[in-house]
């Protein structure tokens, strides 16, 4: 089974290298003339202003957090999905089951008003 | 030296190293950062094992999931962004005996311990056993279920802390 | 007469055969077979890793092709400087632009994740090229975990992003970089949830078993699984209707403002590039990928069978992205989390129940056709379903409204 990593591997090396020497050529190629107005901020022409740290609103986490059940029940539904061709009837309504608690769970956080933006 | 053993050395430099990079890194963000490459590591190293889909999954969730929550995280602690902190504190030469005699007492305990190896190859369909036991009535399905339950309780209780503000 | 029949021979699978012929030489030339295999091996990926560049460079001049034309434009032309027959070279002329401008360092940056983010954008899109299949025998590596492996690297590209928008010491990147992730983790779900619907009816996570499967493509099959798929793969790739981070009209590249020069290009590169493997793996999931007429007696058609989907599939890309209006962040995130992962779930549910009492119902077997059938049925259930619950909420919320309209003019006494 590992030799199919192989390629893999190999891609990988090349996928690397390949933004590298893209960037390498950039820098071979342009001019380098830094200047102090040029390396300000950029904030839409004007002077920039203010604290340079945003308020981080709780709901990016909120929705960060359902996603992180969602995927870890993906993960899990993913060898049921692969042998559901050999399943008796019994064993997809597990998996039904397990997908209708989620789905309960997604329900109850939506109705507690976790999923609205701000 | 074959392919395999060189290969795992390197994916387990990359795990260790990013993991002492993460434990010295001076500013909180580079650290999240560092933890990624080391679940990186650790991917490789589950290729290595023949377990190609816990790579995947490893990639899957923590790269991608658990690495942004922990990022998020970081960002929600006001001002963590921008300090600095310090790389030792004062206690490290105690903290530093504690760990060499954890080490000495995980490696003495590797080194004896009977591990059962086998050269043979990992099943091709190891994915589909997987699934199979995983519904199982003698198997794993109240596991199964109950690892749902975990997870509407994890939501529950994430929305409940968070919409306390 | 002869040779004519052999070449077309040699031509009917031709770059398995050009592949076998090099291999020929180098064995000639002495190498021993485990280089042989590495270097075939890393040709081999030298090959996948470009086919997207080209296939990016040609994209960009045809999406502003088609878009001028469609907006009543002309688009890259040769009326100014001459840049090609109907303005081909522009891609070039761009991308030379591109190498040559100055990197300019904005203050206080983050150097190492600065410089790290836009390699590691390309590095995750070439890699999930790895297992896209070309062909009856033309695949990068047929992995056991095919589809799971694409899923997993555009997964892991995620943080990148937030790299890129921390580490450029902008408050806009930093903010364009938090509603991108929140868009692509959103939409990470209903993407998984459908690619899960087609490993069940397909029973395989390998990429050429799924496509050996669709004698009827998928897209008859499971309609509404290849919509959502279809939807939450636009997000994925920043394609309006959901381009708010990217809104090239409006606001100023979100994430990547910092970013100038062959960086940028980058990104650029990194988005076009991840919507041809979304094409491409729409093509190869739904469409039924290289299957098409003739292809066992000349599989280079497969090859083209692909191409010519995979093209397809861009075009309506593109043909979406004209027209489309933008999405504001709340009403795509309410999309995704209160429509489509619900609907995936159902979806889910409801072929996975169907599909097992297919089995159960009809215990002597049930002929392909049959099955595509029901299954189809079943979709156009969902859809009607669908349908029915959305029209009911929304006369609900008519009628809510009406009532709050007419209690506030003072006709209707409403109790509080």
């Amino acid at each position: 089974m590992l030799e199919q990593f192989i390629f893999v591997g190999v891609l990988l090396v090349v996928a690397l290298f390949l933004p590298v020497v893209l960037i390498g050529l950039a820098w071979l190629l342009r001019p380098k003339r830094p200047n102090p107005r040029k390396s300000e901020i950029y904030e839409c022409g004007l002077q920039p202003h203010g604290e340079n740290w945003v308020q981080f609103k709780a709901q990016y986490y909120i929705f960060a957090l359902v996603f992180l059940i969602f995927d870890v029940e993906a993960v899990f539904l993913f060898p049921w999905a692969l042998v559901y061709n050999w399943l008796p009837l019994y064993a997809v309504l597990e998996g039904v089951l397990f997908i209708a608690l989620l789905a309960a769970a997604l329900v109850y956080a939506w109705q507690k008003g976790a999923l609205e933006w701000m | 030296m074959t392919v395999q053993q060189v290969l795992f050395f390197l994916f387990g430099a990359i795990a260790l190293g990013a993991a002492i990079g993460m434990v010295t890194a001076r500013k909180v963000f580079h650290a999240a950062l560092w933890m990624l490459l080391a679940f990186f590591g650790v991917a490789g190293l589950y290729v290595l094992l023949e377990a190609p889909f816990f790579a995947a999954a490893q990639l899957f969730v923590y790269m991608g999931a658990i690495g942004v929550l922990i990022i998020y995280a970081i960002m929600l602690t006001r001002g963590m962004m921008r300090q600095r902190l310090p790389r030792v504190n004062d206690q490290w030469w105690f903290a530093g005996l504690l760990a060499a005699a954890l080490l000495v007492v995980l490696a003495w305990l590797v080194w004896q311990h009977p591990w059962a190896t086998t050269t043979a190859a990992a099943p091709a369909d190891s994915l589909n056993r997987l699934g199979l036991t995983l519904v199982d009535p003698e198997g794993f399905a109240l596991p199964f279920e109950v690892a749902s339950v975990l997870l509407v309780m994890a939501l529950i209780g994430a929305v409940t802390i968070v919409r306390e503000r | 007469m002869e040779s004519l029949s052999r070449f077309l021979a040699f031509l009917a699978d031709a770059i398995v055969n050009i592949g076998d012929w090099i291999r020929g030489l180098l064995l000639g030339a002495g190498l021993v077979d485990p280089w042989v295999s590495l270097i075939m091996k890393a040709i081999g990926a030298l090959v996948v890793a470009f086919f997207p560049l080209m296939v990016v460079v040609f994209l960009i001049w045809a999406y502003r092709k088609v878009a001028a034309r469609m907006q009543g434009r002309l688009g890259p032309n040769s009326s100014g400087t001459w840049a090609g027959p109907y303005g081909i070279l522009q891609t070039f002329a761009d991308a030379i632009k591109m190498l040559t401008k100055e990197d300019i360092r904005p203050q206080g940056i983050d150097l190492i994740p600065y410089n790290l983010a836009p390699i590691l954008v390309v590095f995750a899109s070439i890699a999930t090229w790895a297992v896209m299949p070309f062909g009856p025998r033309l695949i990068g590596s047929d992995l056991n975990i095919g589809i799971f492996y694409i899923l997993a690297f555009s997964s892991a590209a995620l943080v990148v992003f937030l790299m890129a928008g921390w580490s450029s010491n902008n408050k806009y990147a930093t903010v364009g970089a938090f509603r991108s992730v929140a868009q692509l983790i959103g939409y990470e779900i209903p993407q998984l949830l459908a690619v899960l619907t087609v490993v069940m009816v397909t029973g395989s996570l390998r990429m050429q078993e799924i496509v050996g499967q669709q004698e009827i493509p998928l897209l008859f099959q499971l309609p509404v699984t290849a919509f959502i798929f279809f939807l939450a793969s636009m997000a994925e790739v920043n394609a309006r209707p959901f381009e708010l981070l990217e809104a090239e009209s409006e606001l100023v590249c979100g994430y990547f403002i910092e970013y100038s020069g062959m960086k940028f290009g980058m990104f650029y590169l990194g988005e076009f590039m991840n919507s041809t493997a979304v094409a491409a793996l729409f093509a190869t999931l739904f469409l039924g990928g290289w299957r098409g007429p003739w292809v066992e007696q000349a599989p280079i058609l497969g090859t083209v069978w692909f191409l010519l989907k995979m093209g397809l599939m861009l075009l309506l890309w593109m043909f979406i992205q004209i027209t489309f209006p933008r999405l504001r962040i709340d009403q795509m995130l309410a999309f995704n989390w209160k429509f489509l992962v619900p609907l995936a779930l159902a979806n889910l549910c409801v072929i996975g129940l169907v599909n097992k009492g297919i089995t159960e119902w009809f215990p002597g077997g049930v002929s392909t056709w049959t099955r595509a059938g029901i299954l189809l049925m079943t979709n156009v259930g969902i859809f009607l379903a669908t349908w029915g619950i959305l029209a009911a909420l929304e006369r609900r919320e008519q009628r809510r409204r009406e009532t709050w309209r007419a209690a506030q003019v003072g006709e209707v006494e409403v109790s509080a």
